[in-house]
């Protein structure tokens, strides 16, 4: 029997290295299209005839090649982080990554190519190449080095997308592996596309908001203006375009999520009794002492919008948005990723069928060892018919199919709050700069230009907060429906997980302290130090 | 070969001359020494590595799938 330690405990090391991961990733991601940006000002002035023109260029130049060098830093501090997460695929998670088959592994082999060949390539040209290359081919690296890093996040958006909406795939009773039938259906599935729009434009905000920072952090200090205020113009048009985009795609999530995983969508409202109209809680309170079917408020405290709820989960003001009792429950109606209306089953019912999947499978092994092709085939068919429910089946109770509520409902809000947050920031800042405010920044400027560096640290933690409701929000799922953590978990010692998350979390920690000194050390020296 | 050789100059100048490169360098390099050579050997052993074959991997997974319940 799995005991519940070893699976909070591999739960816990998978969320604490991932979270270490994505304080670099999103900084690679959106900075790197910042700088290319720059650079083709610098080599579009570099063309043209004139002194004016060279000293623009050469201008340009500098601020590229300083920023260039944060890119660098992050990219550095960055490397190798990522591989720890696949450490624990193959450690903590075995049977998970066994029953993922190609699904998972064939993206992940496609994002470590794209990360070798393209981003370690070009990336060594932007690197060293200047007054080496040609401007042409230098340029062509810088983009090439953006583009490369985003397509390597993409493939693995694309796993994570498989991981929460399960598409394309066949199971094979004979392996226990899920391959891929449909690359298309993978890739393409509505959950991957608005995952990686909603995930890079998330990035590129939080590029935007770091080089605002740092570049205003440079006004408080009275250095650099020139170059600090033509970062702030770049990053800010950049920063409001990403976070218009940003919230776009959050709803585009959200409908997703409605449709796919409507138990996360529960939890992330607190939505504990679902009806039609439902509001839309902007914000709340929780009751701590709320539990399933006591028929209290779950709110000590609210604040909704009427309605709004349905029209984003259904758009329809008055459509039916279910409630975690629903959802256990069954009987509402609602539309199939085909569009088909059906009526919801009650988790014991799935429970039910999630059992007549793992015994068929049971069934098939046996004829399969037993050489008894015709028991075979009848287990196979029972198989196929209840695969959709099979991890219900290792689910004793209807409450361990309901994420942590509290924590995926406070996340969802910190990220919403803080992304509405952002895009009045950038109007703000771009409203400032037409107003000229930045170039004579005196004494009635400075409560905004530390607003601005504080929101350095904020943009950081919503871009954790959203990933810690897509990640907790889906809980105990590590694949929507199909496989439940303890079913994933490998058959480990809690004690040993403990042991790797201190030594991962000492370690890390003193190599990032290093790091992040490093980096402080390159803004410290600012655009002097840049030839 | 000559291009060769101009991809090797480029590439061993660039990290000759790197000044705040060449404290990351080290610090990437012991980060993926920790990762490869204590972490992954002593404590990240893959769950399934003990089987030889794909099939045995495959009833091993379909063991623990289903007596895990």
């Amino acid at each position: 029997m799995i005991l519940s330690a070893l699976i909070d405990a591999s739960r816990l090391q998978f969320a604490l290295t991932a979270m270490f991961h994505w304080i670099f990733v999103p900084l690679t991601l959106g900075l790197g299209f910042i700088i290319a940006f720059m650079e083709t000002r610098y080599y579009l002035y570099s063309k043209k005839e004139g002194t004016e023109n060279q000293q623009k260029a050469l201008f340009w130049k500098k601020l590229t090649r300083f920023w260039a060098r944060i890119f660098a830093v992050n990219f550095a501090v960055g490397v190798a982080t990522g591989i720890i997460l696949e450490f624990q695929f193959g450690t903590n998670w075995s049977n998970y990554s066994w029953f993922v088959g190609d699904i998972f592994g064939a993206p992940l082999a496609i994002e470590g190519i794209f990360a070798f060949f393209m981003e370690s390539t070009f990336f060594a040209v932007m690197y060293f190449g200047w007054d080496k290359v040609s401007k042409r081919f230098h340029l062509a690296s810088t983009w090439l080095t953006a583009i490369g890093a985003n397509l390597s996040a993409v493939w693995i958006l694309i796993a994570n997308a498989w991981m929460q909406y399960p598409v394309g795939m066949e199971f094979n009773p004979d392996t226990a592996r899920n391959e891929m039938v449909n690359f298309a259906e993978v890739v393409f599935s509505p959950v991957a596309m608005n995952k990686l729009f909603h995930t890079a434009t998330s990035a590129f905000m939080l590029a935007s908001v770091v080089v605002i920072g740092i570049s205003c952090w440079y006004l408080l200090k009275e250095r650099n203006r020139d170059y600090a205020v033509k970062s702030i113009k770049v990053a800010a048009v950049f920063g409001l375009f990403s976070a218009l985009l940003l919230a776009y795609s959050g709803d585009g999530s959200a409908y997703n999520v409605a449709r796919h995983q409507p138990m996360k969508l529960a939890a992330m409202e607190g939505l504990y009794n679902g009806g039609k109209g439902a509001p839309l809680v902007g914000f709340a309170l929780l009751d701590p002492d709320k539990e399933r079917g006591d028929g209290e408020d779950p709110y000590l405290f609210s604040i909704s919008i009427p309605k709004a709820l349905s029209f984003l989960a259904t758009r329809d003001f008055n459509g039916f948005v279910p409630g975690i009792e629903d959802i256990i429950n069954g009987g509402y109606t609602y539309k199939d990723a085909d569009g088909v209306e059906r009526v919801a089953i009650p988790f014991e019912q799935k429970r039910e069928k999630g059992l007549l999947a793992i015994e068929a499978l049971k069934e098939y092994n046996r004829a399969a060892n037993t050489g008894n092709d015709s028991l075979k085939m009848r287990a196979a068919a029972a198989l196929e018919e209840n695969f959709g429910y099979f991890g219900y089946g290792y689910l004793e109770s209807a409450q361990e199919s309901v994420p942590p509520v509290a924590l995926t409902f406070y996340a969802f809000r910190i990220m919403v709050i803080l992304g509405g947050y952002f895009i009045l920031f950038f109007i703000a800042v771009l409203w400032m700069l037409r107003k000229g405010c930045f170039n004579a920044a005196g004494r009635k400027m400075k409560w905004f230009l530390y607003l601005a560096v504080a929101s350095v640290p904020l943009v950081y933690i919503c871009s954790q907060s959203g990933w810690i409701v897509a990640e907790v929000g889906r809980q105990p799922w590590t694949i929507q429906d199909l496989l439940p953590v303890q079913a994933a978990v490998s058959g480990v010692s809690a004690s040993n997980v403990y042991t790797t998350v201190a030594i991962f979390f000492v370690l890390f920690t003193i190599l990032l302290v290093a790091e992040l000194k490093i980096m402080f050390s390159q803004i410290k020296k600012g655009f002097e130090e840049i030839k | 070969m000559n291009m060769f050789k101009r991809i090797f100059a480029f590439y061993y100048t660039g990290f000759r001359d790197m000044t705040v490169g060449k404290s990351l360098w080290l610090i990437i390099l012991i980060k993926l020494f920790i990762i490869f050579f204590i972490l992954r050997l002593f404590f990240f052993k893959p769950d399934l590595s003990e089987c030889d074959s794909p099939q045995q991997k495959s009833e091993k997974v379909i063991e623990n799938l289903l007596n895990c319940r």
